[in-house]
């Protein structure tokens, strides 16, 4: 009797627990966690357990045999070429986003204004720059650059100027990738404001109107507050991608000359891979993260507290 | 449906069966008997560099009934860079795998020693130059073999009629085909009073003074022809000398009769620039020399590989030479060892160093006089003495003394190459020594 008693409150229980799982799985929060789950799997493979496995490279000594703790970081610290890449990265990726900005600013209204049928081919035309592989481009942009055969310097001496040295002289080597990669990177910014500018109701314009507003008027009381979140993330996401830019740099001077125009990636490389000396490379190539986090905390904090707001 | 049962019985009587056939037959061997090697050799530069060493492979691995897989890896990108430090890594990856000159010693704790085998090669194929074994022993055993494939003397390669014209200089002269050099008056000084020459007739001399190989293997053995070490082999910096002072002050006056775009060379800067038409020597292996043979046939008919200037120190030769090694976790080390004897000896170099049209370059002394360098033209002869055959220049590489691993990272940051720019764009002597110890310093972690 009693085990009869048992076992049919076994069977409820077990009963119980078939149908709390039929109901987790009939909520949409867990089936989007199933859905998504090969993604997080795919993302822990390939971005979670190579950034741990880089912490655990950046404090072992230089033959890998043993475990130094911060040293590499504290080397670094005392290093002057290691602060001339912060300050490098640092004016390569602020300069670069303020100008991509700007010119995907611009454009994006240049493109916004043009009638609906030929608006299309604009667009694809303008972001050319953006699909090309930019390995590829910067191929072509090392050849206009080229020390002796810079197409450039052709075009400049036609006019009797005398050749710049592109790649040559530090200020010029920083200038011209700086220039590419705003040159990659700009219709990213023009086809995100693009969108954002098609988003903004035409009724605050048409209010702002019968208000009297005048052209700067609408742009900083009607656009540029609605475009405001738009203009944070793709900065920020501009911001990560060009202080971890690698290829433009590596292709186009390869640090050079004398150094002044390593970033993080390039200097990390060149450190670890080319100098056989991978814990530092990965120490180098670390110092991205808090400099990110800073500048992803202020961005998205700023986007979220306007959110409240909203 | 009736199944056919195993019984004991019948499992027993088959096991006996295989058992017996098998202690019956040891020498009955499969297509692939010996197992499996792979191999991850450099991707050659000159097109159809790789066959000879294809077709090597395929042979002995049809002899020896092992089943060959073959990559071939380019350089470019430094992809045979990140090839070996995953394959090191993850200590998994090919077998036999080829290493640039610095790479044997970096990674000699997993690198099977080949003492043995270079016993014989050198038996056979005679002694290596110190700068082979500098780069490839490490706590006494050889860890890598040198091999040909890639190997390279980066020298002068002159234009004949541009260094009669301007510079007074007849270069085949100076190393005549088929005879020994007669260049006892081919010195730093006199290379100076020629770039100037040259410089002022429009055909500067093209020396680059970038951070790339090309560019610091040239001023590592100008430094080393004025003694300039900045390292001791006992790894004490020895930056603050007279000797790295004189050579950083004859490279100061070299440098502003070469081209004002020589800080922004890369390793193919020198090459175009010789093809142009434009330059009057450069510092290159004969890969200058065989595109100009395609592209521009009438420089290269005038185009005359030779030995390096001579400095109050001795006649150095900018060398980097190329490396095969087994992984100390091959499955197949005996395999491997027996094909990189294959691959070495005399016969098979020939081969190999045919196929890249004189570029590669053996290691072995026996080996400096193949017929395809006297026969390369034209003009005949232009390649004759490139692999250096009567010793009269010092191979070595830049940074050599110093120890390998200090070494390496003076090589690939290009310390020599920035002090020259730093000190030609004005910054004080004292500065720039300076900045140059404190980088090297860091290079003394262990």
């Amino acid at each position: 009797m009693v085990d009869a008693v048992v076992q049919s409150l076994q069977l409820n229980a077990a009963r119980r627990q078939r149908s709390g799982i039929r109901r987790a799985l009939q909520r949409r929060s867990v089936i989007a966690f199933l859905m998504t789950l090969p993604l997080i799997l795919l993302i822990a493979l390939l971005v979670i357990y190579p950034a741990f496995y880089s912490i655990h490279l950046a404090t072992l000594n230089k033959s890998m045999e043993r475990f130094v703790g911060f040293d590499n970081f504290a080397f670094l610290f005392k290093r002057e070429t290691f602060w001339m890449v912060v300050r490098q990265s640092c004016i390569f990726a602020i300069t670069a986003v303020i100008f991509k900005a700007m010119i995907g600013f611009t454009v994006a209204h240049f493109v916004h204004n043009v009638p609906n049928k030929g608006q299309r081919k604009w667009r694809g035309m303008l972001l050319v720059p953006w699909v090309i592989p930019p390995a590829l481009s910067c191929l072509a942009w090392l050849w206009l650059f080229d020390p002796s055969y810079s197409a450039f310097n052709w075009i400049l001496a036609q006019f009797g100027i005398d050749p710049v040295p592109w790649t040559g002289n530090a200020y010029w080597a920083r200038f011209s990738v700086i220039l590419v990669n705003i040159w990659i990177g700009a219709p990213f910014f023009m086809i995100m404001y693009l969108a954002a500018l098609k988003s903004v109701p035409e009724q605050l314009y048409e209010a702002a109107a019968i208000d009297g507003a005048n052209w700067w008027q609408r742009m900083w009381y009607v656009t540029l507050p609605m475009m405001r979140n738009i203009i944070a993330i793709t900065a920020l996401f501009s911001l990560i991608v060009t202080f971890a830019n690698f290829d433009i740099v590596r292709i186009l001077t390869a640090g050079g000359p004398i150094d002044r125009t390593h970033v993080f990636a390039t200097w990390s490389f060149w450190l670890g891979i080319q100098g056989n000396d991978i814990p530092l490379g990965a120490a180098v190539s670390l110092f991205m993260v808090p400099i990110l986090t800073v500048a992803a905390i202020l961005i998205l904090r700023d986007i979220s507290r306007r959110g409240n707001e909203a | 449906m009736l199944r056919p049962r195993i019984t004991r019985r019948t499992l027993i009587e088959k096991s006996a069966i295989v058992a017996a056939a098998s202690v019956a037959m040891p020498y009955v061997r499969g297509a692939h008997a010996a197992g499996k090697l792979s191999i991850g050799f450099w991707d050659h530069w000159v097109p159809g560099g790789n066959n000879a060493s294809k077709a090597l492979c395929q042979e002995w691995g049809e002899k020896n009934k092992v089943e060959i897989s073959i990559d071939y890896i380019t350089s470019v990108g430094n992809k045979n860079l990140l090839t070996i430090a995953a394959e090191a890594q993850a200590q998994s990856g090919h077998d036999i795998l080829a290493f640039p000159s610095w790479q044997p010693s970096d990674h000699a704790n997993l690198l099977e020693p080949v003492d043995d085998i270079m016993a014989d090669l050198i038996e056979i194929n005679g002694q290596v130059n110190p700068t082979v074994g500098y780069l490839a022993r490490s706590g006494g055993h050889w860890v890598a073999i040198p091999t040909c494939v890639g190997s390279q003397i980066k020298g002068p390669c002159s234009r004949i009629d541009l260094m009669k014209q301007l510079a007074g200089i007849d270069v085949m002269a100076m190393y005549p085909a088929g005879s020994p050099p007669k260049a006892d008056g081919w010195t730093l000084d006199a290379m100076l009073r020629a770039a100037e020459a040259c410089y002022k007739g429009d055909h500067p001399i093209g020396i680059g003074l970038g951070q790339t190989e090309d560019n610091v293997d040239t001023a590592g053995a100008i430094f080393q022809s004025f003694g300039a070490d900045l390292v001791d082999p006992q790894g004490n910096i020895s930056v603050k000398t007279d000797s790295v002072r004189q050579a950083m002050e004859y490279y100061r006056r070299l440098a502003q009769w070469l081209p004002p775009d020589a800080p922004a060379w890369d390793n193919a800067s020198n090459n175009k620039y010789l093809i142009s038409g434009k330059g009057a020597l450069i510092m290159n292996p004969p890969s200058a020399w065989a595109v100009a043979k395609r592209d521009a046939p009438h420089v290269a008919e005038q185009l005359w590989t030779h030995g390096m200037p001579s400095g109050p120190k001795g006649r150095y030769a900018p060398f980097l030479p190329y490396f095969w090694g087994i992984w100390n976790f091959s499955k197949n080390k005996s395999a491997a060892k027996s094909l990189l004897l294959h691959l070495s000896q005399p016969s098979a170099v020939e081969q190999m160093v045919e196929a890249s049209g004189g570029y590669d370059l053996p290691a072995f002394e026996k080996l400096t006089t193949l017929k395809v360098w006297a026969e390369a033209g034209p003009p005949k002869g232009t390649l004759y003495h490139y692999p250096n055959p009567y010793n009269h220049q010092t191979l070595s590489v830049a940074a050599q003394p110093a120890p390998p691993k200090i070494a390496v990272q003076i090589y690939t940051q290009a310390i020599h190459t920035k002090m020259i720019v730093r000190f030609m764009q004005g910054e004080p002597l004292a500065q720039t020594l300076a900045w140059a110890e404190g980088e090297i310093e860091g290079y003394m972690r262990t």
